[in-house]
């Protein structure tokens, strides 16, 4: 196989971003509902940080899973 | 739209959001990421092709969301908020009438040409079809304003960035500019497009909190409507069409003519089928069904983002209210309240804590970049094959052409900076560059679409055509500035705003470049079919789609969004 086709596929790279950004979001979800900001943004009690950040660990983990260059291959 | 923006982003007095240690980093990761793509992919561009037209190797999946994200700036985010705050739903128009039948038509009937015919570009289109004539006058006035555009663009969202964040102006300019060329020079249109595609992604995880939440707050669309209707007893806000019965009836003074004929037809054809910007994106396709199926596959989000640009409008108008509502631009600067052109930023701060809220900045600055990068890698493109190969140096190595690639994005970028400065010092031109580069589309659309679907359009036709298109725009923009009174013949009413007159302008310019090519053509020899085979439609043998099932042929996906774009315009009549 010629090296040009042995490209890891950009999902592959859309993945590893929205994991990591899932994470993140999550955790810092989570820790404002142990400490709680001085000034709260409308809606706070819906708490979006920590399901959008699981939303984005899901998708995330799905496409690095889905498109790893290992299962690719 | 940029104008507006920044007019009221640099008199703003002070910053409206603040950045935790969660949103840096939130910013940090996605830097590293597309630089990351940068480097990774420079060892897959050896060749010009790689460079100019990624290997022609996309999927139809990456290429069409390529081809959205290339056209979905931050600008266009902020801007068409601003909008939906200001005219209400009628904003949508641009994402459905003014984008979906445009692209079902580039995909079904204008890719097989562009693409059988293996040109590199539009311009190189028009060389095929009319002679160099057509192509230079093309290739020269698509590279000097996407340059020119391209700064604008920069120096607006440096603007906005200083306002919504208290950045430095001049870091937000060459710390954006210098990334996107890193990774463009880097791995050529193919970087680009990966990072266009990751944008597109990042720019929908990060606005598309603020439509829930926002339909949260106020109790779902009919409780957002109700609100709408509460804080604004007189106006129309919430219907699409049923307003456009007369240029009065409505907040844009526009009437149903001037959107289907100007911005459903002319203005909406002419950006998506041959703005090479967008286009370029589709002819990286790796074959010709994903060719086709790229601008339906666009087709069918771009009906989508309403969700993430107009609805934060219609739900700034819901909850900005009494004392708090938003105002003209103007009337903010003197009175210090919120502009509507601030309705996005504010959105974003009033629901998005930290993380959520770097999240959001990350899909602002994503749309920018993906602009920009949309921007420089036509520009390269256009440069190199359509001015720099058959004026200056006709057979050269491969290898000289890539390295030519890779030089003028770096000169592209740097124009674009000095145009940024150029314009901070001269802000009135913004108004000007953006009048010239809608003084193209819309005569270039009336020469493409002859030369394709008519084989007697001549070549002396179709540059003559498209000069005369092109100079009775201008014509008619002088003459309204000259003349305010000449709204009422451009625009058909003296009460029609910019937008108006935008579309009546085009529709005109294109009829013009439509007889005049006519006329010259049916006075000139036109060329043999024999050298219209794979441009004309009439000459070309279109391969066939016989052998594929049913849902995989382009037809059929674009007469299902044909038919949803139907309903969703029915439903909010």
């Amino acid at each position: 196989m010629h090296a040009k086709d042995e490209r890891i596929s950009i999902w592959f790279f859309i993945g590893m971003l929205v994991f990591a950004y899932g994470i993140v979001i999550t955790a810092a979800g989570i820790y404002e509902i142990f400490v709680p900001p001085a000034h709260p943004v409308v809606l706070a009690s819906l708490h979006a940080g920590v399901w959008w950040g699981a939303v984005m660990l899901i998708l995330g983990g799905f496409y690095l899973y889905r498109f790893s260059p290992k299962k690719e291959k | 739209m940029a104008t507006a923006l920044a007019l009221i982003f640099s008199e703003a007095p002070a910053k409206l959001l603040s950045l935790t240690f969660i949103d840096v980093l939130i910013l940090v990761l996605y830097f590293v990421m597309i630089l990351g793509i940068g480097f990774y992919l420079k060892s897959y561009t050896t060749t010009s092709e790689d460079f100019f037209m990624a290997g022609r190797s996309m999927t139809a999946w990456v290429a069409g969301l390529s081809f959205l994200a290339a056209n979905l700036g931050s600008l266009e985010l902020m801007g068409w908020a601003a909008a939906a705050y200001q005219y209400g739903i009628l904003a949508t128009h641009w994402y459905w009438i003014g984008a979906i039948p445009a692209m079902l038509f580039l995909g079904i009937v204008m890719m097989p040409f562009y693409y059988i015919s293996k040109t590199h570009s539009v311009p190189g289109y028009l060389k095929l079809r009319y002679g160099e004539p057509a192509r230079v006058l093309s290739a020269v006035t698509f590279g000097v304003m996407t340059v020119m555009m391209s700064g604008i663009n920069i120096y607006s969202m440096a603007l906005v960035m200083k306002a919504i964040l208290g950045w430095n102006i001049n870091y937000s300019i060459w710390i954006s500019s210098l990334t996107v060329a890193a990774y463009v020079v880097l791995g050529g249109l193919r970087s680009a497009i990966f990072n266009e595609v990751l944008q597109f992604v990042l720019i929908w995880l990060g606005a598309m909190l603020i439509p829930i939440i926002g339909l949260v707050e106020t109790g779902g669309w009919s409780g957002m409507v109700a609100r709408i209707h509460q804080n604004f007893p007189n106006g129309n806000y919430t219907h699409l069409w049923s307003t456009l019965g007369h240029f009065s009836d409505n907040p844009m003074g526009v009437h149903w003519t001037g959107i289907v004929l100007g911005l459903g037809f002319v203005i909406s054809f002419g950006y998506w089928t041959t703005d090479f910007l967008v286009v370029q994106r589709v002819l990286t396709a790796r074959d010709l069904r994903s060719a086709k199926m790229a601008p339906i596959i666009g087709a069918s989000f771009k009906m989508i983002v309403p969700f993430i640009v107009i609805l934060p409008g219609l739900l700034g108008l819901a909850i900005f209210s009494g004392d708090h509502r938003l105002v003209g631009e103007s009337q903010a600067v003197a009175s210090g309240m919120h502009s509507y052109n601030e309705v996005l930023p504010l959105m974003l701060a009033r629901y998005c804590g930290p993380g959520l809220l770097g999240l959001g900045i990350t899909a602002l600055l994503a749309g920018f970049m993906s602009g920009m990068a949309g921007n420089v890698s036509a520009f390269a493109t256009v440069w190199t094959y359509d001015i720099y190969r058959p004026l200056f140096r006709k057979s050269a190595p491969d290898s000289h052409y890539l390295s030519m690639g890779r030089w003028c994005t770096i000169l592209g970028v740097l124009i674009s900076i000095g145009t940024a400065y150029f314009v901070m010092q001269f802000l009135s031109i913004m108004d000007y560059v953006q009048a010239l580069f809608s003084f193209f589309i819309a005569p270039l659309f009336g020469t493409v679409i002859l030369g394709m679907l008519w084989k007697r359009t001549t070549s002396a036709g179709g540059f003559w055509g498209l000069l005369a298109g092109t100079l009775s725009s201008v014509g008619m923009w002088l003459w309204v500035k000259i003349d305010p009174h000449a709204l009422t013949y451009i625009a058909l009413s003296p009460k029609a705003r910019d937008m108006a007159e935008n579309m009546y302008r085009g529709l005109w310019s294109w009829i013009i470049c439509v007889a005049v090519t006519v006329v010259i053509s049916l006075m000139t020899t036109p060329k043999p079919a024999s050298e219209l085979n794979g441009l004309v439609y009439g000459c070309t043998e279109i391969p066939s789609e016989g052998h594929l099932s049913l849902y995989q042929r382009p037809i059929f996906w674009a007469t299902i969004v044909a038919i949803i774009f139907v309903i969703l315009n029915i439903v909010f009549w």
